[in-house]
């Protein structure tokens, strides 16, 4: 687990470094001397060894500095801080729905498969599975913002103004990620749940006089749910790496549009900070996975 | 050739069958437009601007009086290019790394397999957007970025593909007579996954597609004068509200496509 | 023992069952006749997909209603059709009075419940009555008598902690934890060493004598079946090719496949 976020932190260092165009003569203009580039580059670091400043570098971000912008001149810190709940509750939102409505669906589609309802979910699903993300965006907020008149795209509310208006105006944001990632739950959870409902284990249920929810809800979900929880925990790393588009389409500042930002100005200590971020974000999400595993399935010990 | 057609028949499932029929109309209407295009799709015409669905323009014109239908033409054939060279870059890279980590194991596995999980844990979209800032933007760079994002997710199921077969009857008797590692790999492995290989690539068409789409929504997608279909809808998105057709021709056939190459993916998954 | 002047407790006739879903029709059992007296053991012997299996499922009520297949015939038990009974009468039966034991005892439980409450699932279902305290104390009872020691650890371990042996003998107690009256015990010694089969099949006699729950006990080995049953029917392409007590069949085979299956068996082991 360690070892995975040294391996990315090498690699993204490493890679940033590399990169043609050097940020102090960005900064100074093309104008400056090469006396001037010399000293700012003493002063930023940038005149010592690669892993001198890999050092420096990590052992800083340790501590939890993460570095000054180029672009603005502030403590990307700080920068991030405001930025981290707005990505943190879209993705918290988004994944409240993709379970909220994944579960039952994919657990009635399975009780009732081959019946008109499932087909029509499962047609749905894969239609849903290849909208691209941001055309999904473009046509909901179309129809709820201009037709409908429910939504008012762009009036995006800091959550530090109002919370209520913040969370309301992440609702189609939040809906337009789950959207696909319920369609993959419903369709995994389903297949998971026909393929235990043909165990040995489903027949005994069965001859012990269970009915037909008995066995549903008292022996397959729990065994079905081990692979869906593995995919939910990808998803859910996914979401709090940031919906790049979705933030983008709604104009949301969270951490996707920063990163976005932040590549398009070659503002690389931000860079670096984000992908350190999701990296460690990807990486506890995977640790509880393994606890939640540990708890369903005791046939999982580390 | 003629196992390919005995498999078409054999294979009942109704989703590869939709798939293949998707995939198969699209492809050949890119293929007839190689030779044959009414307009150009680039060629703006003043006295046809923003006119309605006709014979003459099936799907319309935009507001520079391009024809609408053989712009999606045009733009489903640069989509079709880059999937094409991403799965490329992404299938071949993958199957390397993934059968020598999966079929020898051990330190290089061990070492490999980090890198590649790191990497794995990232969304694809984010991968390439990261690349595509290391390399610069332009429809190489673009390519190449997609591929290289594409690799981790194929190389490990490549190796796990090859982790199963290493100890698989088959194997253990190939090495018994002698052929050696790179022939085993090869020759008698590779051909026992194809099914899974064959799957994964069509996800892999399907995936790329999307991301193209989703990069060049954020502006770093195609660079003129290829326009993708995702370029073409995220352009369109300023008119949504006055001319929604200019993004219903080229999104219904993007939606079509990445359907045909999931359905496709999914039916090959569970007949083999 | 006269088994024949007591009631017959389960009465199948003319059972038929196809399967359809390859196009043409399948015959997996016809023409299959069978009574069960009250504290018989009946043993049904016959090669893989003979039928036999498929006879016990249907007589446990687990073919598939929604499957397909037909199935015709009368498989009569407390004066109901179990194939065409609704499905609350069935679920009222199946655990509590016709239990049943698999082959494959590593698959057969719950990987993710404790071996308790699958032992007590029976009672929960058809006893509700019960309470918890009572329903521990009979699950911690029957395990006991099927042989099982140190009770109250095995009642919190899972599954894929103990052996195919224990395992089976927890199928055994979850299965005769309500007292039912028929046990159909499916090939239940064919997935364990052979030291373990015959404990088993001890364990089954004593649960027969102790009962007098009456087993029906189907294998293909046919010494197996000679060691523990009164009875014996032998199937052969789902069709019935000979019956009969358990000493008439050995010294008077009518049918050819009957004496194959005689002189199968080793020397040995008679």
């Amino acid at each position: 687990m360690v070892i995975t976020l040294i391996v990315v932190s090498v690699c993204v260092f490493v890679a940033f470094s590399l990169i043609p165009g050097d940020p102090a003569t960005r900064k100074l203009g093309t104008e400056a001397t090469a006396e001037q580039v010399a000293a700012l580059r003493a002063q930023m670091g940038l005149d010592a060894p690669l892993h001198v400043r890999y050092l420096t570098w990590i052992t800083s971000f340790v501590k939890g500095d993460f570095g000054i912008s180029y672009q603005t001149g502030d403590a990307v810190r700080s920068l991030l801080a405001k930025r981290i709940p707005v990505t943190f509750f879209l993705a918290l939102i988004a994944f409240c729905m993709t379970v909220v409505i994944a579960i039952p669906v994919g657990i009635l589609t399975a009780k009732y498969e081959n019946s008109w309802p499932d087909r029509i979910v499962t047609v749905l699903n894969q239609i849903i599975m290849s909208v691209p993300p941001f055309f999904s965006g473009i046509l909901l907020s179309t129809l709820f913002g201009l037709i409908l008149r429910w939504f008012t795209p762009g009036a995006y509310v800091s959550y530090d103004t109002s919370f209520r208006a913040f969370l309301g105006y992440m609702l189609l944001p939040a809906f337009c990620v789950a959207l696909p990632k319920a369609a993959m739950t419903i369709k995994l959870l389903r297949s998971s749940m026909i393929e235990e409902a043909g165990r040995d284990y489903t027949r005994t249920a069965y001859s012990r006089g269970n009915t037909i929810d008995g066995v549903m809800y008292g022996h397959i979900l729990k065994n079905a749910m081990i692979p869906v929880v593995t995919f939910l925990g990808m998803a859910l790393a996914d979401l709090l790496a940031g919906s790049i588009v979705i933030e983008q389409l709604f104009s949301i500042p969270g951490i996707s549009r920063t990163l976005i930002t932040s590549i398009s100005n070659r503002d690389y200590p931000v860079v670096m900070a984000v992908i350190m971020g999701i990296a460690a974000t990807i990486v506890t999400v995977n640790l509880i996975v393994d606890l939640v595993y540990r708890a369903i399935d005791p046939r999982v010990s580390l | 050739m003629l196992r390919i057609l005995d498999y078409i028949k054999k294979n009942q499932s109704p989703f590869f069958r939709i798939g293949l029929l998707l995939t198969l109309v699209i492809t050949c209407a890119v293929l007839i437009s190689l030779f044959y295009m009414p307009y150009s799709p680039t060629a703006m015409d003043r006295a046809s601007r923003s006119l309605g669905i006709s014979l003459r323009h099936p799907m319309g014109t935009d507001n520079f009086g391009r024809d609408i239908f053989c712009r999606v033409l045009y733009g489903t054939r640069v989509t079709l290019l880059i999937a094409l060279g991403t799965v490329a870059i992404g299938t071949t890279a993958g199957i390397l790394i993934g059968a020598l980590c999966g079929y020898f194991g051990g330190l290089l596995d061990e070492i490999v397999m980090r890198i590649n999980d790191a990497l794995f844990a990232f969304p694809s979209i984010l991968l390439a957007l990261v690349f595509v800032s290391l390399m610069g933007t332009g429809n190489l760079q673009l390519v190449l970025s997609l591929g290289i994002a594409f690799i981790p997710s194929f190389s490990r199921i490549v190796r796990g593909e090859f982790l199963r077969a290493r100890s698989m009857d088959y194997v253990l008797n190939a090495r018994l007579q002698g052929a050696s590692h790179l022939r085993i790999m090869f020759v008698h492995i590779l051909p026992n996954i194809r099914g899974v290989l064959l799957s994964s690539v069509m996800i892999g068409f399907n995936n790329a597609v999307l991301a193209e789409a989703g990069l060049s929504f954020l502006g770093i997608g195609t660079q003129p004068p290829f326009d993708s279909l995702g370029q073409m809808l995220s352009d369109a998105r300023i008119n949504i509200m006055s001319e929604p057709r200019y993004m219903l021709g080229p999104g219904i056939v993007l939606i079509l496509l990445v359907l045909g190459f999931s359905l496709l993916g999914e039916g090959l998954r569970t007949k083999t | 023992m006269t088994h024949q002047e007591k009631k017959p407790l389960l009465q199948v006739t003319d059972l038929h069952i196809e399967f359809h879903d390859h196009g043409q029709p399948e015959t997996a059992v016809e023409d299959f006749d069978l009574t069960l007296y009250e504290g018989e053991i009946v043993g049904i012997v016959g090669e893989s997909g003979s039928g036999k299996s498929m006879s016990a499922l249907a007589i446990a009520g687990l073919l598939s209603r929604r499957a397909m297949m037909t199935r015709r015939g009368e498989i009569l038990f407390d004066g109901h059709n179990l194939l065409t009974c609704d499905r609350k009468t069935l679920r009222s039966y199946q655990g509590d009075e016709i239990a049943m034991i698999f082959q494959e005892p590593m698959t057969s439980l719950n990987p993710l419940l404790r071996i308790g409450p699958q032992v007590e699932e029976c009672l929960k279902i058809h006893h509700p009555e019960i309470g918890k305290e009572e329903r521990r104390k009979r699950a911690l009872t029957i395990m006991e008598q099927v042989g099982l020691r140190d009770t109250e650890t095995l009642y919190r371990m899972y599954p894929h902690e103990l052996s195919g042996g224990m395992r089976q003998r927890i199928m055994i107690a979850a299965a005769m934890i309500a007292e039912p009256r028929i046990l159909i015990a499916d090939e239940p010694t064919t997935a364990l060493d052979v030291t373990i089969q015959a404990k088993i099949v001890r364990l089954l006699r004593k649960i027969n004598e102790v009962a007098h729950t009456s087993i029906l006990f189907i294998s293909h080995d046919l010494s197996l079946v000679a060691q523990l049953c009164h009875r014996v029917i032998v199937m052969k392409q789902g069709r019935i090719v000979e019956e009969g007590r358990i000493e008439e069949i050995f010294e008077h085979p009518k049918d050819v496949y009957t004496k194959e299956l005689i002189d199968a068996i080793p020397k040995v082991a008679l």
